[in-house]
């Protein structure tokens, strides 16, 4: 997987761990099922990604996309009992699915490390945060109860809590919000591990202490070399921290690029439509949003061929008619691309129509559906 | 800590000055003449007003109740003799102070209300947290279904069941009885342990059920899929970082089922014969005893807000978020 | 704050003809930029008249533009109990801490501010669901501060919420139309047609199937559910939506839907709304004008255009240089997009204080990279600093340049950040 890297990751300087000796995760046709009553949810179908040490990827999708389920699934957190995991997981050349438990608990919080999203309810009411950071480094490393100690206070120094001695001693509901997402950041990478998933490490944080946290985090990748699979449902947030980009739709990776080429130049209508409806401060405000009509199809019962195909104003361009869209699953390529029946032109130029830019070559190519607020609403209420 | 206790303290006072007022207003406008009781069958009324007078109830009841009060912080004399602080009064039926009585019958209820809840909690956080653990599977139902049906077994209905079984009919068990446990432990052991467990199979079979579902909802808690994420084993994640935020409801329901266990305790008692406040009660009803009947009331009802204060102390010492002030 | 009050007489201020020189638009005429009546067949001016019995200002709609709630130096504490031996108030979370604004007729008002700053509180006082510590709110001239309930009843079907949570706001055992009804049944209003027929042309203002009506909550998404919540709150046609965070639990692509739905029904129906949110974006693209809060007041306000590329308080700044773009944040942050300046960068260092305990003066100053001794001793006044647009008021004494554009310099305060940042300077 050839991805050209951003310029301004590149200038930060390159990471301690050289990226291009091979990819230190790689995820092969994941799927991950989970048995309800109602019957199978296809949570995940057939994901593949790899990732190098030292970058970011950053998994972008809607709620049911399937993003948490899969940082779940690299850690091996699923109850085996309601959920089975199948595809082919490798970290750090080592095979995760299919190991042992005992294996897992020495590659969890050690060599992979994961933060989440609530920090107030991720970390443990009934323990201090010394006692959580030094936990899992006394695990992992057999340390003494004073050096592990000692350690958590390093980490909460590096993560930039004053007084670390003394804050080391007190409880989660001691500290603010932003003060215990660094906390879990320390806790998490308490071991130096090779992997580290943030999964909306910052959705519940305030938006001056989320671009806090993202810069500490970038920061912290740095120094480490650590490879970061950053999951969010925000756009503007990989915008700014991830290198590659992996957009997820009902389980299925839809598009995947380099942060530039994704956010600047995407291929898959979904992507559009993302981009489209998210309020940004540069747009021009007086004009209405343009939302995806429709909502996310329900993975009990996923639509055939294209997961996207119900809220998609393109299958009519596609060649082979519009009933290939529902009736054959696009496959993602490797490298560069996105699962979708329209021509690598007709992609490259449907964002250009969407974007309504000026002078696009071919912007004509795709007509860009007249889509009024009303209209798109009213098609939602008649579903 | 200290504040939390002196405004506790400050709230018990007020509370069992209401219940000491209800009470005693209850029982001494009963229409029943306990002197003419006492007083027999070739009563005078000069006879009459010479009992009534001992028995400190030939005033209005105001007056008594007020008299009543001071006695138990002051003391006070009657008749047949003087009464130390904290003088609960005179029985009416054999004219011992009430304060002795009590105080000579407690060690059997504290026996068996303590020796119960120790054998409910143990048994019932053990299994219920064994079918959490379990989820699903055979134990799991096992254990869910067969508290189920304990959870129907009245104290009344099982414990002569229980004597018939495991005392005559196998003699697994000697009869049912209180030595003191200072004289003979083994003996206090052996006499306590068919009615302690008699007295704990509902409570048993109800902690079942709570912890196996506190112990549940704790496994699905966020901070616990972080420990699980740190690389913690199993039985790390179980016993260090879910067990302890189960037990807060289960300390809550304690607190509340407090009262039960002492009402247990006492139904106990009666069942099996035990000479225990409980008994004291109904005792003390038949024979129209009221300073007994008073008496007992008041001293259960002290112990139960006292153990309500320790079990809201517990709390702190569970969850570092509760402040006691 | 004198510049946001209303110059006229307080009472029946535009309804009496004499005083008022333009003449005051007939009951259902058109209010705002776009016809009133948007909302069926049946019209507004139904609703509007059945709803006169109950008030007289009713009969008259305000004229786009005129003030229609108006707060002065509000404050809302909450008290925080304590002491020994007895409790008793021995604090307050200062919720609120004198707050000035006033929302016009049919334009909708941004309020904009992290977690913990008071918007939502300042919402609830407005819609007259809390009862106001200090300072004084009026609706259409007449002071609703410590009116009852009986005085209230007038006012309340005019005034309407919508919340942030569209599972936890709807009443999962009634039906769609039953929940949509009840406002009508509890303001025992009959409109022309029936009240079924009223709630299914309010379920199709709002885009909702009105062959829908029988069903329950848990049938529909997430965005569904709050445009039922939206026509809950239409039934009434009320003169003001207090919207308290209406699209933060959705997501992105649902989001957009209920945003421009919004956006139509202030356009159509000429309803002003109070739009809380934390979503700077958001309120953007909904907000005519725009007030930021900090530690329970404001600490600017103004036009849209005017806040969000001239912003002069430090912690607007801030705030704005936080957001994180998918268009502009491509780089990382460190180069803006082709033809386009790149922003400036500026990372507060912690948290917001606690409300109980604020900081004296300038409430921003423990954060702030430009804090001197002034601030801690003067509480800055909400006015229009020297170079700001007309209506566009500052809390600060050292207010900053009005441009968004990179600075020499980012301003850093975190010190971890700053150390990473430090460490790999050094280190290249």
């Amino acid at each position: 997987m050839t991805i050209p890297t951003t310029p301004g990751r590149e200038a930060a300087g390159p990471a301690p761990a050289a990226p291009g000796d091979g990819p230190f995760l790689s995820v092969t046709d994941l799927r991950v099922r989970f048995t309800t009553e109602d019957g199978p949810v296809r949570a995940v179908d057939g994901l593949s990604f790899t990732l190098e040490r030292g970058r970011t990827l950053g998994i972008v999708g809607e709620s049911g996309s399937g993003k948490s389920v899969t940082s779940l699934a690299i850690l091996g957190l699923h109850d085996p009992r309601t959920t089975t995991v199948s595809g082919r997981i490798r970290l750090g050349g080592r095979e995760v699915t299919g190991a042992r438990e005992r294996d897992l608990e020495r590659l969890r919080g050690n060599t992979m490390s994961m933060i989440f999203q609530d920090p107030l309810t991720a970390l443990s009411p009934y323990h201090t945060i010394g006692r959580q950071i030094a936990e899992p480094y006394r695990k992992h490393t057999g340390a003494s109860k004073r050096a592990a100690r000692e350690r958590a206070v390093e980490m909460l120094a590096k993560v930039g809590i004053p007084r670390p001695r003394l804050r080391a001693g007190d409880y989660p509901h001691q500290f603010s919000g932003g003060m215990r997402q660094r906390a879990m950041i320390a806790m998490a990478l308490v071991c130096d591990p090779g992997l580290l998933i943030a999964d909306e490490p910052t959705t519940a944080l305030d938006v001056t202490v989320q671009a806090q946290i993202l810069d500490l985090l970038g920061e912290l990748q740095q120094e480490s070399g650590t490879a970061i699979v950053l999951i969010t449902h925000d756009l503007g947030v990989v915008a700014g921290a991830a290198d590659n980009i992996l957009v997820m739709y009902a389980g299925r990776a839809v598009e995947r690029g380099s942060a530039a080429e994704v956010l600047g130049a995407p291929r898959h209508p979904y992507t559009w439509g993302l981009l489209r409806s998210t309020p940004d401060l540069d747009s021009d405000p007086d004009e209405p949003l343009r939302p995806i009509p429709g909502t996310p199809p329900s993975l009990l019962a996923p639509p055939p061929g294209c997961p996207f195909h119900p809220r998609c104003a393109f299958p009519p361009r596609v060649a082979g008619g519009p009933g290939r869209c529902s009736a054959e699953r696009p496959e993602l390529p490797e490298g560069r691309g996105a699962a979708c029946h329209l021509t690598a032109d007709q992609q490259r130029a449907g964002w250009s129509a969407e974007a309504g830019r000026a002078g696009a070559t071919g912007s004509a190519s795709v007509p860009v559906p007249a889509d009024g607020g009303a209209d798109l609403l009213r098609k939602e209420g008649d579903r | 800590m200290l504040r939390f206790l002196v405004r506790r303290s400050l709230g018990a006072l007020v509370i069992l000055l209401i219940i000491s007022a209800l009470t005693f207003f209850l029982f001494y406008s009963i229409p029943r003449d306990p002197a003419l009781l006492a007083c027999g069958k070739n009563c005078t009324p000069e006879a009459l007003e010479v009992v009534r007078r001992n028995m400190g109830i030939d005033q209005p009841v105001p007056a008594q109740y007020w008299e009543y009060m001071t006695g138990i912080l002051l003391g006070r004399d009657y008749a047949v003799g003087p009464c130390p602080a904290p003088c609960l009064g005179y029985s009416f039926v054999d004219n011992t102070p009430v304060w002795e009585t009590i105080l000579d019958r407690f060690p059997t209820t504290v026996s068996l209300a303590v020796g119960g809840a120790a054998v409910f909690l143990t048994v019932g956080l053990a299994t219920g947290m064994l079918a959490a653990a379990r989820r699903g599977t055979v134990v799991d139902k096992v254990l869910s279904s067969g508290s189920l049906v304990l959870s129907s077994m009245q104290i009344y209905f099982v414990g002569p069941l229980a004597i018939a079984l495991f005392v005559y009919q196998l003699g697994w068990l000697s009869q049912p009885r209180y030595v003191e446990l200072t004289e003979d432990p083994a003996g206090w052991f052996a006499g306590l342990l068919l009615p302690w467990c008699v007295l704990s199979i509902i409570f048993t079979a109800n902690y079942t059920r709570m912890a196996r579902s506190t112990m549940i909802e704790q496994l699905q808690e966020d901070h616990v899929r972080t420990a699980r994420a740190k690389g913690m084993a199993r039985r790390t994640v179980f016993f260090r970082h879910a067990w302890r935020g189960s037990l807060i409801p289960i300390v809550t329901i304690f607190g509340v089922d407090l009262g039960s266990l002492f009402g247990g305790a006492m139904i106990t008692e009666f069942t099996f014969t035990l000479p225990g406040l409980g008994r004291l009660a109904v005792e003390s009803v038949t024979n129209t005893n009221l300073p007994m009947l008073m008496g007992v009331m008041l001293f259960a009802a002290t112990a139960i807000i006292l153990c309500n204060i320790v079990v809201d102390a517990v709390y702190a010492l569970i969850d570092p978020r509760v402040r006691l002030a | 704050m004198t510049h946001e009050r209303d110059p006229r007489p307080a009472e029946g201020a535009g309804r009496g003809p004499a005083p008022d020189p333009a003449p005051p638009p007939a009951p259902g005429a058109p209010t705002g930029p776009g016809p009133r009546a948007g909302s069926g067949t049946a019209g507004p001016s139904s609703g509007t008249a059945s709803r006169t019995a109950g008030s007289a200002e009713g009969a008259v709609p305000p004229r786009a533009g005129e003030p229609l709630i108006t707060a002065e130096g509000l404050v809302k504490h909450f008290p925080v109990l304590g002491g020994f031996p007895f409790r008793r108030q021995v604090g307050a979370v200062r919720a609120v801490d004198g707050v000035d604004l006033t929302v016009r007729a049919g334009e909708t008002f941004g309020l904009v501010g992290e977690s913990g700053c008071g918007k939502s509180t300042t919402g609830r006082l407005l819609a007259r669901l809390l009862e106001p510590t200090a300072g004084r709110i009026r609706y259409r001239g007449r002071d609703i501060t410590h009116a009852s309930r009986k005085e209230l009843t007038p006012v309340r079907p005019e005034i309407q919420m919508v919340f942030q949570d569209p599972y936890a706001s709807l009443n999962p055992r009634q039906t769609v139309g039953t929940i949509v009804r009840s406002p009508l049944e509890v303001a025992g209003i009959e409109p022309p047609g029936g009240r079924e027929r009223r709630v299914r042309e309010l379920l199709e203002t709002v885009g909702l199937n009105p062959e829908h009506y029988n069903r329950f909550p848990h049938e529909f998404s997430g965005g569904q559910r709050q445009r039922i919540g939206i026509a809950r709150a239409l039934a009434l046609e009320p003169r003001l939506i207090v919207a308290d965070e209406p699209v933060s639990a959705l997501d992105v692509s649902i989001q957009a839907q209920v945003v421009n739905l919004l956006r139509r029904l202030q356009r159509d129906l000429g309803i002003a709304f109070l739009f809380i949110a934390h979503d700077l974006a958001v309120v953007r693209h909904v907000s005519q004008r725009v007030a930021v809060m900090y530690l329970g007041r404001i600490v600017e306000v103004g036009d849209r255009d005017s806040v969000y590329t001239g912003p002069r308080h430090p912690y607007t700044h801030a705030l704005l240089s936080a957001v994180p773009e998918a268009a502009t944040g491509v780089a990382a942050g460190r180069e803006g997009p082709e033809g386009r300046p790149r922003k400036e960068r500026i990372r507060l260092a912690g948290d917001v204080p606690s409300p109980v305990d604020p900081p004296s003066g300038c409430r921003f100053r423990t954060r702030c990279w430009k804090a001197r001794e002034k601030c801690a001793a003067e509480v800055p006044p909400l006015v229009r600093a020297a170079g700001s647009r007309e209506g566009h008021l500052t809390a600060c004494h050292f207010p900053e340049e009005p441009s968004v554009t990179a600075r020499a310099e980012d301003v850093v305060l975190d010190p971890a950040l700053a150390a990473a940042e430090g460490s790999q300077d050094t280190a290249r």
